[in-house]
């Protein structure tokens, strides 16, 4: 288990802490099936180690927050959840497992292209194709073959409705997607990976470079597809984080310092480290 | 700290030495930009009006037709009765029947290529640079996507970037006796389209390659990601996400390397370019494949040819400039079909 779990004598409160909405009491089940299972991972790039020894548990259904100071990790563990760190040179993980459903990823019998159709990305900088709307959606179902234009049609319809975003461009589907707004096309990027029905979705900083009501949208959207999706959300912002995971792990210089529930990172978080973070005091 | 005046007095037209060095800097600079202008305005007004006076004329249709569709001719320059005449072959053939006693007595002085027209370059020349472009498209752009997007950094990769720059230092004669070597010899080829098109299509390769590798990588590496984040495979998200959106690159690229095809001389006059052909390249084919196996007449090749291997007077010189003419604005034709297509695409593929 996570090894920074011993309790020390939690540091004195802050003087003046900040205000943090949490999540009104996710209902966490402890019996939800842990989807993805991270066991005592090692990476590196080239030689310079990136991650120690990183131990947890993603449960099904459920929106998992990766937090952190810039340069901690959070985001390296993200892509290697879909194995885009294999996209990097020298890139790889040198010990453990990560294992989806049961199977190592890492599993050299395992097919990437399969995976990645399972674990969807949603990148930080938003980047749709400069194609159209609708192209933009079918991309995915496309090039495996998909050539039916009545279920390309209902796709493009199911995914946009999922990311709340049918009704905003159902009148301009063959219009460029680069046409649209920051906060639209990030959403067109959770709609065209939804097209493909992953069961994972991964989004590294989704709303860093959107604006406070298009950041308020996208964490609603992400309130709604856990119904059906598991998802990795990784954030620089901390509120964010406590408004729309279920747990939260907070990471430091490549090592997982502590993972828990939401609630209990932000209220009562065990660890000195992770509680000076929450409360702004670093990072 | 001084008075204020004064500090105000400093501001104002103060001559510093480093001043004068930037002001004498700048005259440099601009007179280094006028006499690269100058040069080119001189060169081009002088093919501009000499060459236009041979390909355009006074009367309708204002453009020297015979000169632009007829195959070069030799002119010959007698006086008759009185009158001194300059008839290409055809023309000076049938004069000389009609004539025939008179003329026995008459000395005519004969001058090669300076009658007729250039029909049969321009074709030639268009032919080899389409057919070379082409090769060097499909060869180059392979090459780039497998250097850019496929090969991993190491030395062998590096040696190879290294030989494909080098390449582009070589010489065109070496190009020329490389292609006669190789192709028109090992390969028997001979004199013809085919061995012409691949030696010029190796000779702007390394222009094609380096250029298009460029323009791979100015692609956002967004793309590439969300393509494969969607289950593409790396062959997909190249052929659907990466690739079209170089394209406008890749063709600026072949604007550069349309210019050095149709220009080289050396290249071809070892390969496929004939001084003289009677037959057009469609004409006397006895299989479709013998289009590929004939040697055609070219542009650079005729200039050559004109320039110094006949005797040089005022019949000569109306041919060189007006060929010179025609060729620039080949080229320019050939290039701007280029850069139609290119401006097309960007707007097709805006990023």
């Amino acid at each position: 288990m996570v090894t920074t779990l011993a309790m020390p004598e939690p540091v004195a409160p802050p003087a003046a802490p900040r205000p943090v909405s949490v999540a009104p009491a996710a209902p966490v089940n402890p019996a939800a099936r842990a989807v993805i299972e991270i066991d005592d991972v090692d990476f590196c790039y080239g030689a310079s180690k990136a991650l120690h020894d990183i131990t947890l548990n993603i449960q099904e259904r459920q929106v998992t927050a990766f937090i952190g100071p810039s340069g901690c990790g959070k985001s390296t563990l993200l892509r290697c959840l879909n194995r885009m760190n294999d996209l990097i040179d020298g890139a790889k993980v040198t010990a453990g497992q990560i294992r989806i459903d049961g199977v190592n990823i890492y599993d050299p019998r395992v097919d990437v292209i399969e995976l990645r159709k399972r674990v969807g990305m949603v990148f930080q900088k938003s980047n749709p194709f400069p194609k159209s709307i609708y192209d933009n959606i079918t991309y995915g179902l496309r090039i495996q073959g998909q050539k039916n234009k009545a279920r390309l049609d209902e796709v493009v319809e199911r995914s946009l409705r999922g990311a709340a975003l049918w009704d905003e461009v159902k009148d301009r589907l063959h219009e460029s997607a680069l046409g649209m707004s920051g906060g639209q096309q990030q959403r067109l990027c959770i709609a065209r990976a939804i097209a493909v029905e992953p069961e994972i979705i991964l989004m590294d900083e989704p709303c860093s470079a959107l604006d406070p009501i298009a950041t308020a949208k996208v964490e609603e959207l992400i309130h709604g597809l856990k119904k059906q999706f598991t998802i990795v959300i990784v954030t620089h912002n901390m509120q964010q984080a406590a408004r729309c995971s279920d747990r939260t792990a907070f990471f430091y210089l490549g090592k997982l310092i502590e993972y828990a529930d939401t609630r209990t990172i932000f209220m009562n978080p065990a660890n000195p480290q992770t509680e000076a973070y929450v409360s702004g005091r670093f990072g | 700290m001084s008075a204020p005046t004064t500090t105000a007095a400093a501001i104002f037209n103060r001559s510093t030495p480093a001043k004068r060095v930037e002001q004498g800097a700048f005259w440099l600079l601009r007179l280094a930009t006028y006499f690269v202008l100058l040069s080119a305005a001189t060169i081009f007004i002088d093919i501009g009006w000499k060459g236009g006076r041979v390909v355009f004329q006074k009367q309708a249709p204002f453009i020297n037709v015979p000169f632009l569709t007829e195959a070069p001719e030799t002119l010959s320059v007698f006086e008759f009765d009185g009158k001194k005449m300059a008839l290409g072959d055809r023309a000076f053939r049938q004069f000389s029947a009609a004539h025939e006693e008179k003329m026995k007595h008459v000395a005519v002085e004969t001058y090669a290529y300076s009658a007729g027209g250039i029909f049969p370059n321009i074709v030639g020349t268009v032919l080899l640079v389409f057919g070379s472009i082409t090769i060097a498209l499909v060869l180059g752009v392979l090459s780039a996507v497998y250097l850019s997007e496929y090969a991993t950094d190491g030395p062998f990769i590096r040696f190879l970037r290294l030989s494909i720059v080098n390449l582009a230092g070589v010489p065109s004669i070496v190009f020329g006796l490389f292609g006669a070597g190789l192709f028109v010899l090992t390969f028997k080829f001979g004199m013809s389209l085919l061995s012409g098109w691949l030696t010029l299509a190796f000779m702007v390769l390394p222009i094609i390659i380096t250029a298009s590798e460029e323009a791979l990588k100015a692609v956002p590496k967004g793309y590439r990601e969300g393509s494969l984040a969607l289950g593409a495979t790396k062959f997909q998200a190249i052929t659907t996400n990466v690739l079209p959106y170089a394209l406008p690159g890749i063709l600026t690229s072949s604007v550069l390397a349309i210019a050095r095809v149709a220009g080289e001389t050396a290249p071809i006059m070892f390969t496929a370019a004939f001084v003289m052909r009677d037959e057009l390249p469609w004409q006397g084919l006895s299989k479709w494949t013998d289009f590929f196996f004939q040697g055609v007449m070219a542009l650079p090749y005729h200039i050559y040819n004109v320039a110094s291997k006949i005797p040089q007077n005022e019949y000569t010189r109306d041919v060189q400039y007006g060929t010179v003419f025609v060729f620039l604005f080949t080229v320019a034709a050939i290039a701007m079909t280029a850069v139609i297509l290119r401006q097309r695409l960007r707007k097709k593929y805006k990023w």
